[in-house]
């Protein structure tokens, strides 16, 4: 049963990887710099490390946006969302998977009565309008910087070549983490609060708790699509999408891995609070918008004109539709969920507001009683 | 991922001895040029017989190099740029054999009044094909510095033209017989066609490095 409720997790984890897996090695194999297996390989491996070592982070903001506390609602908040992905892809419409959880966990939060935590929410979007932003300034400071480089070097151009397949194949690996890590909340993240794992010890060597053990599962998910259905995707972006250099191309990748790192790392926030920075909010941004803002920061420095606003408008809006339908089919999927098929999609919740210790019983049956059949 | 960096080490010294057979080339041409207008037969022929061996040899390294480029999937984004350089580049060399087995076959009379124009044109000529072999060098390692060799190519590629031009017209001002001027035009043309592949790579060359400019 626990895993019929998780499949739908691991459904959105797989295709999460068969999707943003080409953010990271698209133009690396459309361009035939890195082989595909290869490509997929260490994919696979360091989305599973990221999510494993560094998913906590997003997954709390999420947490704290609602928490999911029945095992069958947090398998509609996911079923949801990755409808919502599913469709608005076909429609070919701007979409990612962080925005489409989102909506959909507020969309429990409605359904159930849950309140909302709105200062999360405003994190949350601020995040997804600086993301692309950031992105864009960290493509262009590295782009300058590698072109410094570059034409004060003499580096033949089989040297070039060399070290740019080397820098394709690590920077994939960090951008792979950084996924991983950044992205593992909106496959896992709902179903943290009711995951039946016990700890486990991994040969006396290290202890998996039963959250890392979810997110080993979502990992493992987002590997398997990344294995299975990236490759057309991978040889579309590099081939005939945007047609970026090699050495273009491992800029982006970085500029997004960094901004999927920024967004997600305990350690860099602990880092910069300790040094009286602002941290970064930790919190799941959408990694092809990321790509987006870099190229865009690349496109800025080259100083190539023309932008395409409607890509712009396309993300601006993305915003606003993706969490928009994913909160509307999740209200109406719980209800029939409910009441349909009498699964518990909720249960009893305390809050604590301000110094007044709120009880709300808001029980199945008090949501039966909202929403009577 | 070792033998990807050996393989990278050996077409970096094949491009190298590529460029190498070209530019001797150039220089072999000019001294069997020389050689043949001075009647030098013994030293023209070992020059004839160098140039050959220079071009089998060019010819044999684009092989390899093209061939390499393939089999491991070498620089994917320029590796057409490159063997559409070495492919053109090779003409040129080509077309050194080439009118030098033409002086070898016709053995055209050169009348002595006309013999310094010859080898000012043919020492023009190659020092256009040299001038490319320097920005050829400059695209692989250091592509901000190619346009400052290839104008070179274009200035000695028009002298080239230039001095041919009025070699031709000394020719038809002459009192020689038509057959005889009309043979001096066509050896004027041969060398002058040397700086002319060079300018076509020349060409291809300016392209190929804006594409290479990141």
């Amino acid at each position: 049963m626990l895993l019929i409720y998780l499949s739908s997790g691991l459904f959105l984890g797989w295709s999460l990887g068969a999707n943003d897996a080409a953010n990271i090695f698209g133009t690396a194999v459309g361009t035939k710099m890195v082989r595909f297996k290869t490509a997929a390989i260490i994919c696979g491996v360091f989305i599973i490390i990221g999510a494993v070592v560094g998913g906590a982070g997003t997954t709390h903001t999420l947490g704290k946006l609602g928490a999911v506390n029945a095992i069958a609602g947090a398998f509609m908040v996911a079923t949801a969302a990755g409808v919502t992905v599913f469709w608005m892809t076909k429609l070919k419409m701007p979409v990612s998977t962080s925005q489409a959880i989102v909506g959909a966990i507020i969309g429990w939060n409605l359904f159930t009565g849950s309140p909302t935590d709105y200062d999360s929410l405003k994190k949350i979007i601020f995040t997804w309008i600086f993301c692309p932003i950031l992105a864009a300034l960290f493509s262009m400071v590295l782009f300058s910087v590698v072109r410094f480089i570059m034409n004060r070097t003499r580096m033949h151009l089989l040297t070039v070549d060399k070290y740019t397949r080397i820098g394709l194949i690590i920077v994939g690996a960090f951008g792979a983490y950084s996924l991983g890590a950044n992205n593992i909340a909106n496959v896992m993240g709902v179903f943290v609060p009711v995951a039946p794992f016990d700890d486990l010890n991994v040969a006396n060597l290290f202890i998996l708790t039963g959250t890392q053990q979810l997110f080993f599962l979502g990992g493992l998910a987002i590997a398997i699509g990344a294995y299975t259905y990236s490759r057309r995707v991978m040889e579309t972006v590099g081939g005939n999408l945007l047609k970026l250099s090699p050495e273009t191309a491992l800029i982006i990748v970085l500029a997004q891995a960094l901004v999927l790192f920024v967004f997600s790392s305990q350690g860099l926030e602990q880092w910069l609070i300790s040094h009286g920075l602002p941290a970064f909010p930790l919190v799941p941004v959408s990694s092809s918008q990321a790509v987006i803002g870099a190229i865009i920061g690349v496109g800025i420095i080259k100083g190539i004109r023309g932008l395409k606003y409607h890509t712009l408008g396309g993300i601006a809006i993305g915003w606003v539709t993706t969490p928009l339908v994913a909160c509307v089919i999740t209200f109406i999927s719980l209800f029939f969920l409910q009441n349909v098929f009498n699964q518990q999609v909720s249960q009893n919740m305390s809050y604590l507001m301000d110094n007044v210790r709120l009880i709300v019983e808001t029980l199945y049956a008090t949501s039966l009683h909202k929403f009577p059949i | 991922m070792a033998i990807l960096f050996k393989t990278n080490k050996q077409l970096e010294s094949h491009i190298e001895e590529f460029l190498n057979s070209v530019s001797e080339g150039a220089i072999v041409f000019e001294q069997g040029v020389k050689c043949y207008i001075e009647n030098d037969s013994e030293n023209f022929s070992a020059h004839l017989k160098n140039i050959n061996e220079l071009e089998n040899k060019a010819d044999d390294l684009r092989r390899t190099i093209e061939s390499m480029l393939y089999t491991h999937t070498l620089i994917p984004e320029h590796r057409g740029d490159v063997l559409g350089l070495l492919e053109n580049t090779d003409n040129v060399i080509d077309t050194m054999k080439e009118t030098l087995y033409q002086f070898d076959i016709e053995t055209p009379d050169i009348p002595n009044a006309l013999e310094k124009d010859f080898l000012n044109l043919t020492s023009v000529s190659i020092k256009s094909a040299e001038m490319l072999v320097h920005a050829i060098r400059a695209f692989f390692v250091e592509a901000r510095a190619v346009k400052d060799h290839l104008h070179k190519v274009l200035f000695f590629e028009n002298e080239a033209d230039r001095i041919g031009n009025n070699l031709k017209r000394k020719v038809f001002q002459m009192d020689l017989d038509l057959s005889k001027k009309i043979h001096l035009r066509y050896f004027t043309l041969h060398i002058q066609n040397v700086s002319d592949r060079a300018e076509e790579v020349a060409d291809r060359l300016a392209i190929y490095t804006i594409k290479r400019t990141i």
